[in-house]
């Protein structure tokens, strides 16, 4: 394994001569194939190429819905009914789609804890996080206008509250919210833009995962135990090894969302989405889908004003701010150890963490009242806190654990004394 | 170490069970002087469950009971005649279908005299021209379209119900909740102050609906079955098979999704065992 190069056999032929002048195939075989990776990735480390499965799944399927759905607000509607009822098929498709699309957030929620557990955001991989993260908030824009197409009564008053976001900003906020709408309330030209905007920003993601996976493959993955590589010793090629553990974790995957789109395709949905989209009628609690939950649970804690700040205003911005909070993880999580498994102070503030991510998922499905917004206030607490002092804090005072010497010792069995 | 776990293992352990007291904690919230809604029962659907499928003559009765009673109220736009007789719903003849459709009198500008026969592409006729003449003939109110009524209604179900709800593929809340509907009109309890030309019922939000108690014993004569057996003729049985019906309405293809359903999962179940296998063989000589 220590040769990745020469293996490579020459084509011949057409091939030769396609090669000779556009080297796609040699490409491929070289950045991809041949890419060493460590050999200690666990389980955890397939969710990048499932989430690059999903994707294509989203893609595909989406492209096929688009042929037949129609961006009118008085047809979205029966449109959506009428690809489950009459298209070929389209009641798969149509089920694949939206069960996929919370499935690909399950992934992306993995991902992103994943490389927050392990340190995969640490030096030398600013970028590659920072390209992830960019890719996450547009996922939450993408699954959000796509929430917004089937025009039933979550849909209208999900654009509708999520659109009135921008008007809490102080004298621009309201010629803001009007031009996102296209009019003073959401309607048509909102449809319109939102559908647009549906199709286009899955291509865009899938320009910044070009460039994410360019962005990791620079510094080479990182792995559990958060050492460097050393040596070819402590790397394998992509393929077959990589290739083999990501189509199988990728198949297995698949499992759960067939189950859910053959057997409950609308388990996860909300059955005032099948009521059409009524302005005069608000539905008696607007609650996004489970994958916004935590952060819809973010925007409603603040219910205070602080200083000259109102409680909306103020809500919008912590709300913003648990976002942008996770572009600026590297430098707040400044440990030299990457590797939550050396940390042991990390870790338990980190499952703490991920407890109160869960929390906040709860908390966004229920009314805000009693104990419910304590809750919420102490979970956003915790949330900003962990961030901004906790991590802070902890890579100055911490002790880590001592590191293996390298990746080849961290897997071999331990020693007979 | 231990210690570390046990923590975790706790703090994990408080979050549920706070969860769980959370549920029926606000399940009782109720405004005052407002009796609570109960629970929705669950019902013993044919078409629960991932081996459930549509009972064909069930929806046959449901369909009788929906053309009687029902659809003298209520339209269905997303109902086409031919939908009668596709496979896995009521499934009649394509003679009975055409026979049935010919039976209403279709508005096409293109006709002579602006009306013609119906045909089985035709969609179900609705009992109002318009959304005014529905209201001003219900007490202000449109009688809801049934198209997927059945998915626009239900519950929300308690803590650790919805979890087990992903396995056992729980999807019939609109179903249970139309039945107890229908069989939830009852006189209201003293002290409940019942609206002008509202109707009492336990299972609607607020319990004050606008819809008469819509069945009563014997309206609707059942079809004798090819056995020679019979259904009851009961409110009970009536509002079961109606609600079976709209369930099939919502979601037409249900019957065919599942089989597919199962070919889909043996196959990716087959295809993980293969590839695990693969990668067993592939990683052998990896220390990793």
């Amino acid at each position: 394994m220590a040769e990745h190069q020469g293996s490579h056999t020459q084509p011949v032929g057409a091939g030769k001569w396609w090669d000779d002048r556009l080297p796609i195939a040699r490409g491929v075989k070289q950045l991809i194939l041949d890419y060493p990776t460590p050999k200690n990735l666990n389980y955890w480390w397939t969710f990048g190429s499932i989430l690059g499965a999903m994707l294509i799944v989203q893609i595909a399927t989406g492209l096929a819905l688009s042929m037949h759905y129609v961006p009118n607000a008085g047809l979205a509607f029966d449109s959506v009914e009428m690809i489950r009822r009459d298209v070929n098929g389209g009641r798969l498709v149509q089920a694949v789609h939206s069960v996929g699309a919370s499935m690909f957030f399950l992934a992306l929620y993995i991902h992103l804890a994943r490389g927050m557990y392990y340190g995969s955001f640490k030096a030398p991989r600013e970028a590659l996080w920072l390209l992830g993260c960019t890719i996450f908030v547009l996922a939450i824009g993408t699954a959000f206008f796509g929430y917004v197409l089937p025009w039933g009564q979550m849909s209208y008053w999900a654009a509708t509250v999520i659109t009135n976001i921008f008007a809490a900003i102080p004298v621009v906020g309201e010629p803001i919210m009007e031009w996102l709408r296209g009019g003073f309330a959401v309607d048509n030209p909102t449809l319109n833009r939102f559908f647009s905007f549906h199709y286009l920003l899955p291509f865009v993601i899938g320009g910044i995962v070009v460039l994410h996976i360019w962005a990791l493959h620079v510094p080479g993955n990182n792995n559990p135990t958060g050492v460097e590589v050393r040596s070819s010793r402590d790397t394998i090629s992509f393929s077959p090894y990589y290739l083999a553990k990501d189509l199988f974790a990728v198949v297995v995957f698949l499992i759960p969302v067939a189950w859910l789109a053959f057997f409950a395709p609308d388990i996860l949905g909300h059955a005032d989405n099948f009521i059409p989209a009524d302005p005069l009628v608000t539905p008696p609690e607007i609650v996004p889908e489970w994958y916004f939950l935590p952060f819809y649970a973010i925007l409603r804690a603040i219910d205070f004003p602080i200083w000259f700040i109102d409680s909306k205003l103020l809500g919008v911005i912590i709300f913003g701010a648990s976002i942008v909070v996770l572009f600026f993880l590297p430098w707040l999580d400044r440990s030299r150890t990457r590797s939550g498994r050396y940390r042991p102070l990390f870790r338990v503030f980190f499952w703490i963490f991920v407890v109160d991510f869960l929390m906040l998922m709860y908390l966004g499905s229920r009314l805000p009242e009693g104990i419910y917004v304590t809750l919420a206030k102490l979970g956003v607490l915790y949330y900003f806190v962990y961030f901004l002092i906790i991590l802070p804090l902890l890579s100055r005072y911490e002790t880590p654990r001592p590191l293996p010497a390298s990746i080849s010792e961290s897997v071999l069995p331990p020693a007979r004394s | 170490m231990i210690h570390r776990k046990s923590i975790i293992a706790g703090l994990v352990s408080c979050a549920f069970i706070g969860l769980a007291c959370a549920v029926p904690a606000r399940a009782q919230v109720a405004e005052a002087g407002t009796p609570p809604v109960p629970q929705v029962q669950q019902q013993p659907w044919s078409f629960a469950g991932v081996f459930g499928r549509y009972d064909q003559n069930q929806l046959r009765r449901g369909f009788q009971v929906f053309q009687n009673v029902c659809a003298n109220c209520h339209s269905a736009r997303l109902l086409s005649f031919r939908n009668l007789e596709e496979p896995g719903g009521p499934a009649y003849s394509e003679a009975q279908v055409k026979q049935l459709a010919s039976t209403f009198q279709i508005a096409d500008p293109t006709a002579t005299g602006g009306k013609r026969a119906g045909l089985p592409s035709d969609g179900w006729p609705s009992p109002f021209a318009t959304d005014e003449d529905a209201r001003a003939a219900n007490g202000g109110v449109v009688p809801p379209d049934w198209s997927v009524l059945a998915k626009a209604r239900g519950q929300e179900r308690p803590f650790p119900q919805w979890v087990f709800d992903f396995f056992t593929t729980y999807q019939e809340g609109g179903p249970d909740y139309i039945f107890a509907l229908l069989n939830g009109y009852q006189d209201p309890p003293a002290g409940f102050v019942l609206p002008q030309g509202k109707f009492y019922n336990a299972y609607f939000p607020g319990h004050a609906i606008a819809m008469p108690p819509p069945l009563s014993d014997g309206t609707v004569t059942y079809a004798v079955g090819p056995n020679g057996e019979k259904a009851p003729e009961t409110v009970e049985q009536y509002a079961r098979d109606v609600s079976a019906f709209m369930a099939w309405l919502s979601e037409p293809g249900l019957n065919g999704r599942k089989e597919a359903g199962f070919r889909v999962i043996a196959f990716l179940l087959l295809f993980a065992v293969l590839l695990y296998l693969v990668k067993r063989r592939i990683w052998e000589n990896v220390e990793h």
